[in-house]
């Protein structure tokens, strides 16, 4: 494997008597599209939460592009180049969708109250180059056509697509997708895929949720397997598909 | 810079200019208190312009706003009056005021703006309270406020000889204090206007709204939302500061009973019924709401007098009766305010959809 990108080590999270993460620890090499799955509520999007620090994990660490990641604050977290998207879309919807992009920028940028009330050279530079990466991004993902609309008037697609370019406006390194492809038609979904190759081959790293098992394993150069808050198998998408453990995990849970 | 170049938007601009210089020398007809009375619906623009910024841009719901009001009007009072002895110049008060007001609002904000929504506003008007309360005994051991009794004697704004609160003669017309007060007050309350403008279309700005719209999703984008929210606190606090030190000098008294609840709610209504977070709807909610009670305070009584032959009801309490019941009334019917920006209220027009 390449270099190490995000290490998690022994990663826990319990609410109430639901262990929702049991010891979990993963690697992720820079440059990679790594695959978190598993049946429903196997502790997939807590992991995801605890990774951009909106719980605090009751125990483990992040290591993080070699240094360790600060557990409590998520605004750190994009700061240090971890974005993500949300299983149930949070776009600011009544923010127009170049405006949700906009606002991804902020962390990479910094006029401040003067700035915004004198309007100097720098704050219009800034901000004019805000405004011409965010139209990049809408095209990027393929809804340049959409820009001024706004995010809550967007299809269901359109709308995963804005939460992308969104989490691609703040320039991580790592980014987190929760199940980008749910609800979506074949086509969109076909769609979808091309843009994560594409965002994969312009040098970001990808941590991906899926349920569609056919874009996993498309898509995906590692998969971990989640049940139950544990990781009960970590390999290529060819063996963890044939793993007995994991055929069972599903087969227990849901027909999947 | 096109649109200034666009000849409606000018004439519409030349009209409005018009009207704002003409407006102190046709209220001065009805008498130099219609002069005030103006003066002090600009200086509610300012405070509603001020409290827009927490509770229309950032979405923080403040009860206590007056309390910033008073820490600037006092500010003022105990720098320019004969209680301490000292006299300085208001240009160099208003900003201590500003600095010190952003300095309470800081000091309120860090550590309760973890607090959301009705914990947050029990929290600010509790604070707005103990303002008042401060003030009404900061006279023993030490006499700071003078208590109750207030500070009189107050130093009007002047530049040089040129004082504020006298009449003189410009240009061979007469110009009356109030009627300086409030060609000062318009440069000011335009000032304010531009500020808010900008700061609405700027990265804080919508950093505001996006936390308003979903403060997780802004957390994980990179937002600092408690610094952006302490920095909305910070602002609103500062124009509340100087208006309030210009309060004091318009009045060149002031009293903690100037500063009481109703206040803060009163500034609220403004922001509310004019349209939470359109700068031209809180304009008009602060100008109405300063306006219509004095027009109904003159006009009841009158009415009734023509019309039934006698004075039925005390004007002062069918005064208050309409006040309110023309809240109730457009809260009904306009439930996004008189003048609400576009998106919201689609955003309002959408939920009732949703219920019915
Ligand atoms: N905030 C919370 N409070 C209480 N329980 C929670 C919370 N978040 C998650 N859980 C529980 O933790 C477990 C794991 O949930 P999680 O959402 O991480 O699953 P998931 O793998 O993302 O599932 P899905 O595929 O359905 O999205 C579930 O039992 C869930 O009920
Ligand atoms: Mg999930």
């Amino acid at each position: 494997m390449a270099e190490v990108l995000l290490r998690a080590a022994g990663v826990g999270k319990h609410f109430g008597g639901v262990k929702a993460l049991r010891d979990v620890s993963l690697t992720i090499g820079l440059g990679e599209v790594y695959g978190l799955i598993g049946p429903n509520g196997a502790g997939k999007t807590t992991f995801f939460n605890c990774l951009t620090g909106l719980y605090v994990p009751d125990g483990g660490a992040f290591d993080f592009a070699g240094r360790p990641l600060k557990a409590d604050a998520p605004h750190q977290a994009a700061e240090r180049g971890i974005a993500r998207t949300f299983q149930n879309i949070r776009l600011f919807g009544n923010m127009s969708a170049v405006e949700n992009v906009m606002v991804g920028r902020h962390v990479r940028t910094g006029a401040g109250v003067f700035g915004a009330m004198f309007r100097d050279a720098r704050t219009r530079a800034e901000e004019a180059a805000i405004r011409r990466r965010a139209a990049e991004l809408l095209h990027y993902v393929g809804i340049a056509d959409r820009a001024d609309d706004l995010a809550k008037n967007l299809s269901y697609g359109d709308q995963r697509r804005l939460e992308i370019a969104r989490a691609l406006a703040t320039e991580p390194q790592l980014l987190c997708l929760d199940e980008p492809a749910a609800g979506m038609n074949a086509t969109e979904t076909e769609e979808l895929r091309l843009l994560i190759e594409g965002i994969r081959r312009d040098g970001t790293t990808i941590l991906l949720i899926e349920h569609d098992v056919k874009l996993v394993m498309g898509l995906c150069d590692r998969v971990a397997v989640l049940d139950y808050g544990e990781k009960i198998c970590e390999d290529v998408p060819a063996v963890v598909q044939k793993d007995s453990r994991v055929i069972e995990a599903y087969l227990g849970g849901s027909v999947a | 810079m096109a649109k200034w170049l666009n000849p409606r938007s000018a004439l519409g601009l030349a009209l409005i200019a018009a009207v704002l210089v003409a407006l102190p020398f046709v209220a001065a007809l009805g008498g130099q208190a219609w002069v005030r009375i103006v003066n002090f619906a600009i200086l509610y623009v300012f405070l509603a312009l001020g409290l827009n910024i927490v509770v229309g841009f950032a979405g923080l719901l403040d009860l206590g706003y007056i309390a910033f009001y008073a820490v600037g009007a006092y500010v003022y009072a105990l720098l320019a009056s004969p209680h301490f002895g000292l006299h300085l110049p208001f240009w160099a008060i208003l900003p201590i005021g500003a600095v010190l007001a952003c300095g309470f609002g800081v000091a309120l904000g860090s550590p309760t703006l973890k607090l959301r929504g009705d914990y947050l506003a029990i929290v600010t008007l509790g604070f707005g309270e103990i303002i008042r309360i401060f003030l009404n005994n900061l006279n023993a051991p030490v006499n700071i406020t003078n208590g109750a009794q207030g500070v009189t004697l107050i130093d009007p704004i002047a530049v040089g000889g040129f004082k504020f609160s006298a009449a003189s003669q410009i240009f061979g017309l007469t110009v009356s204090g109030p009627q300086k007060y409030y060609f000062f007050l318009v440069a000011l309350a335009l000032l304010v206007i531009v500020i808010n403008l900008r700061l609405q279309h700027s990265r804080i700005g919508r950093a505001w709204q996006a936390i308003r719209e979903d403060e997780i999703a802004a957390k994980a984008i990179g937002i600092n939302t408690r610094n952006i929210k302490l920095l909305a606190f910070a602002m609103g606090a500062s124009f509340g500061g100087i208006a309030g030190g210009i309060f004091s000098a318009m009045q060149g008294f002031v009293s903690p009973e100037s500063f009481s609840l109703i206040e803060s709610v009163m500034v609220l209504a403004m922001v509310v019924l004019g349209g939470m977070g359109h700068i031209p709807g809180v304009i008009l909610g602060a100008v109405l709401l300063t306006v219509l009670p004095e027009v109904l305070r003159y006009g009841v009584g009158p009415i009734q007098q023509v019309v039934f032959g006698k004075v039925l009801v005390d004007p002062e309490s069918l005064r208050m009766l309409i006040f309110g019941l023309a809240l109730v009334l457009v809260m009904r019917w306009k439930p996004a305010g008189l003048w609400p920006s576009p998106e919201r209220r689609r955003e309002l027009a959408e939920t009732r959809a949703e219920k019915l």
